[in-house]
């Protein structure tokens, strides 16, 4: 049997839903924190990607668009760009925002991973990463040096 | 955000909640029964101990159905690495860069 994997991740972060919103999707702020570019038109259906913000544009990740509700929700399909054309290869994350006091709530599920994949070995240590350095980009205006080490 | 980290820590301060997160990093997304199972806490203590680390953010939990499933949420952990610990390696690490050079340029000599 094929087991799959998932994870939750959570944020809480002093920013406006709109703000955490834009911070996901915007290529000035995603460079910054995340150090990649997330581009599509974002319909339901289109696909996206995930590339570097170097000269040749490294393509990263790619997936499709499932779902999106601004400034709340957003389901993409998530793979490695040698699965890309095969859609069973592919995992899911959703990115839920939700205002809470005066902050937001970022969950991020990531599901439907393959056990023992490469997809599920470089998450588990992207996704904090990612989300304190994004939560430090809005709280305080710059981002955390997280990715400079590796890169 | 100082009350954040002092959750974080209190929270991380009692092995018996250390332990729970270790099981949910050996499978993540575990039922109440399923995190009692072999241990020699009461399920009440369970309870508890896993109120205090999602109050600390330090697991998420979702429902599947009718069933509470608990998710250990390292982003708190990677807050401390990146506010306690990268912060002390950094002048290490570079100092072991710096030797490697030096002795990678010996050898061209």
């Amino acid at each position: 049997m094929m087991t799959k994997s998932k994870f939750v991740y959570v944020t809480y972060i002093s920013a406006t839903p709109e703000q955490v919103w834009k911070a996901l999707l915007e290529p000035e702020f995603t460079r910054q924190y995340w150090d990649c570019e997330n581009l599509s038109d974002w319909q339901p259906g289109s696909p996206w990607e995930h590339r570097r913000p170097d000269r040749a544009g490294t393509l990263r990740l790619a997936g499709r668009v499932v779902e999106i509700a601004p400034p709340h929700r957003l389901v993409l399909t998530w793979a490695l760009p040698a699965d890309a054309a095969d859609l069973a290869k592919h995992s899911r994350v959703t990115f839920e925002i939700a205002p809470i006091d005066e902050m937001v709530r970022l969950t991020v599920t990531h599901d439907e991973l393959e056990a023992g994949s490469e997809m599920l070995q470089g998450i588990t240590h992207g996704w904090p990463r990612v989300l304190s350095s994004l939560k430090t980009l809005l709280e305080t205006g710059r981002p955390l040096r997280t990715w400079a080490t590796n890169s | 955000m100082k009350d954040v980290n002092d959750k974080v820590f209190r929270a991380l301060a009692d092995s018996s909640r250390r332990r729970l997160l270790d099981r949910l990093y050996a499978n993540n997304g575990q039922t109440l029964s399923q995190l009692c199972e072999d241990l020699d806490m009461t399920r009440q203590a369970v309870t508890q101990h896993l109120g205090v680390l999602e109050a600390a953010n330090l697991i998420a939990t979702q429902w599947r159905g009718r069933e509470k499933l608990h998710y250990l949420n390292p982003v708190p952990l990677q807050e401390i690495y990146e506010r306690w610990i990268r912060k002390f390696e950094r002048p290490q690490l570079s100092a072991l860069h710096k030797l490697k050079h030096r002795l990678e340029d010996d050898n061209d000599d």
